[in-house]
């Protein structure tokens, strides 16, 4: 495969891409989401897409810093982060992270910058309606998946619909949980929970919400986000059934079907 | 003559109660911070016609819905008999739009007759809901004692307005039918027309104006009784969901609002030109995020007094449903308990309650200078805030646009940057972002994953 530029690297030629794949700090350095960072790439490429990354000039966004009271942290990273797509004159940016997705979308303009954001759900579901990709393989078709709306997506942002038409291009059985869409159950790690125990309870919140994707009978959970992804396979693992059901980015199982 | 009298000494009696009631929820709402909101007034406008007077949220759950709806329409119409209770009461005219009106007025009584039968259903329905049928959000810890039984009360309320509303009609349809004196006609009402004569007739003239002058005082006295229980009550949102979702957020529900203090803060220190511009302000005595009423914005407070404790965000709220402590319904009500409270230590104008540090000759206690020692975190376990998820799950429930989260996530702000605490858990996280910049501490580039696409 070719090479992935930066926007570094092409500002040196002087070059803008068409658009910025943000990474964040997941898709850079979990091993599982950078699984999905490299499915991604792999379609932005096949799709032809012109992209770059900022690569070493990346920081973290802000958002769980933000969310768990830290105004000052948020807004260094936040400005320091504002100034290098300033600088680079960035225009589009597209991210395979709710959270990243929702603090550049939302709370960036307020500092300063103003860009078009896309979820990378959102991408996919133009390239494929544009024709720059197209489903071959029938890899998934009448399988049974259920999706797992994450709440950045979802109910801060009000993205229902992209991920879903993914899913319905694969020709895949999507089977709803109950509380789906605008009442879809966080899978706990938002608001900064990913880096802290639980407060005392009766129960983890990816136990509760793994119980309702195992009751839809799905071989495999659809996830839009590198936290979703993390707790959603912890929770189907500690309900030892790792062995039957599969937790996959929806970029993942686009990749699979190409 | 005596009733006439009776009559404006009661009204002015509960009028000038409520009015003074209702000046204080005022004020406490006020006890909030200014909040510059922001928001196009179509879509206002929009959301109180939808959202408050459409109940549009409501019907997310749609059983409790209708009864709910039938309780609400009979509501509003029975405020159009009650401007007729306010002439006749006054003037000793009776049923005065009656010969005005002729069939109109045969027709609108009809409608609230039907309206109250259904409102009627659905109070049994909704004590059967409260009281038999175990809906776990009715018996959450923060229901035990005074809640439960507000809940309670204005149903009994309902049940007895009803009482009235019949007897009044009903008395009135066979006194008509008997051609007594004043009872002039009014054509047959849909419901009275049939039960009235069930129920009463064979009574004497005398016993049947009784029930009669009975059924119409109690309608009044239970109507001027809800009016001045209403401020003490969780009912608010009768009045407050129209304000409240008039002035609901309507940018994105997971934008957290802007420090502008600090991002100018940090803007100076990346900046070394403009660190001459913010040396003239160390003087400035710094709050950031909130840690009481008078911390968080009049909105807030807004919120907490709509609050009604139907306990839909608790219901849905994922770390309340794994057993964890925090229930955003419980952080409404904290919210009115702690500006009632510091509502009604204003009023004791006690200077004791000045801050110290602001005491002085001729200074008066008001909500600028007030100190009692205490604050939200009084109400609010750290434990609480620290479980949220932040997933706007309890802000979508709402039917009447409340926003918890909002408090929450200020509470969560006072105390990192006033308090320098927070979980403990949460400092590797805060370090590695401030010093690698990345939300883990790991030594690999942020790139190496290029190698296998």
């Amino acid at each position: 495969m070719s090479h992935i530029p930066t926007m570094a690297e092409l500002a040196a030629e002087g070059r803008q891409p068409e658009v910025l794949f943000w990474v964040g700090c997941a898709g850079s350095f979990d091993d599982r989401a950078q699984r999905v960072t490299i499915a991604f790439s792999k379609l932005l490429q096949k799709a032809g897409v012109d992209f770059a990354i900022l690569g070493q000039e990346e920081s973290c966004t802000g958002d769980p810093a933000r969310r768990a009271g830290n105004e000052f942290l948020f807004q260094m990273l936040a400005q320091q982060n504002v100034a290098v797509l300033n600088m680079y004159e960035v225009k589009k940016i597209v991210t395979a992270c709710p959270h990243c997705f929702n603090v550049i979308k939302n709370e960036y303009p307020e500092l300063g910058g103003n860009y078009e954001v896309v979820h990378h759900t959102q991408f996919l579901q133009g390239l494929l309606a544009e024709g720059r990709l197209k489903i071959e393989g029938g890899n998934f078709k009448g399988k049974k998946i259920t999706y797992h709306d994450s709440c950045y997506l979802g109910r801060a942002n009000d993205v229902y619909e992209a991920p879903r038409s993914l899913l319905s291009s694969l020709d895949a059985d999507l089977v709803e949980m109950k509380r789906c869409r605008t009442n879809g159950l966080c899978c706990g790690a938002g608001g900064a929970q990913m880096w802290k125990e639980d407060e005392p309870g009766d129960k983890r919140i990816n136990t509760e919400r793994v119980e309702e994707a195992l009751g839809t009978g799905a071989e495999i959970v659809a996830v839009n986000c590198p936290f979703c992804m993390t707790m959603m396979t912890d929770g189907v693992t500690a309900k030892e059934k790792q062995e039957s059901v599969m937790v996959y980015d929806l970029a993942e199982l686009i990749l699979n079907n190409i | 003559m005596l009733q006439p009298i009776l009559f404006a000494i009661v009204t002015i009696v509960a009028f000038g109660y409520a009015g003074r009631q209702f000046m204080k929820i005022r004020r406490n709402i006020l006890l909030g911070k200014e909040e510059d909101l922001q928001g196009d007034p179509a879509q206002r406008w929009r959301n109180v016609l939808l959202i408050a007077f459409g109940q549009k949220k409501m019907f997310k759950r749609f059983i409790p819905a209708i009864f709910h709806l039938f309780i609400y329409v009979a509501f509003l119409f029975t405020q159009i008999e009650l401007i007729e209770i306010l002439i006749d009461g006054f003037s000793g005219s009776h049923r005065f739009f009656a010969p005005v009106l002729g069939g109109f007025y045969t027709l609108i009584i009809s409608v609230i007759e039907i309206l109250s039968v259904l409102a009627f259903i659905a109070t049994f329905v909704f004590l059967a809901r409260r009281n038999l049928l175990k809906v776990p959000r009715f018996h959450k810890p923060e229901m035990k004692g005074w809640p439960t039984l507000d809940g309670n009360i204005i149903l009994y309320l309902e049940i007895l307005l009803l009482i009235g509303i019949f007897s009044m009609n009903g008395a009135d349809r066979v006194l008509q039918e008997m051609g007594a004196a004043h009872y002039h006609q009014t054509g047959a009402f849909a419901v009275s027309s049939w039960l009235g004569p069930a129920l009463f007739s064979g009574l004497g003239d005398t016993t049947l104006i009784g029930i009669e002058r009975f059924g119409w005082w109690l309608h009044l006295l239970v109507v001027f009784g809800f009016l001045n229980y209403l401020p003490k009550s969780k009912h608010l949102h009768i009045l407050l969901a129209f304000p409240n979702t008039y002035f609901a957020k309507q940018t994105p529900k997971g934008q957290m609002s802007n420090i502008s203090r600090i991002q100018q803060e940090v803007a100076s220190m990346m900046d070394e030109s403009a660190i001459e511009d913010s040396a003239g302000s160390e003087e400035e005595e710094l709050f950031f995020g909130g840690n009481d009423v008078t911390s968080l914005s009049w909105k807030n407070v807004m919120d907490a007094f709509t609050c009604t404790e139907c306990g839909r965000c608790t219901s849905v709220c994922p770390a309340n449903l794994t057993g964890k402590k925090l229930s955003p319904r419980k952080i409404m009500m904290d919210v009115r308990d702690r500006a009632e409270e510091i509502g009604n230590n204003i009023d004791t104008g006690n200077l004791d309650f000045i801050g110290e540090e602001k005491r002085g000759e001729d200074v008066v206690l008001s909500k600028e200078n007030y100190a009692d020692g205490k604050s939200l975190f009084d109400y609010i376990s750290r434990e609480e805030i620290h479980a949220c998820t932040t997933c706007n799950a309890c802000v979508e429930a709402c039917p009447v646009l409340i926003n918890p989260l909002d408090i929450i996530l200020q509470l969560r702000r006072y105390e990192i940057l006033m308090e320098s605490a927070g979980p403990s858990d949460w400092l590797p996280l805060f370090n590695s972002m401030e010093n690698s910049q990345a939300a883990w501490a790991v030594s690999t580039e942020r790139d190496a994953w290029k190698s296998q696409v």
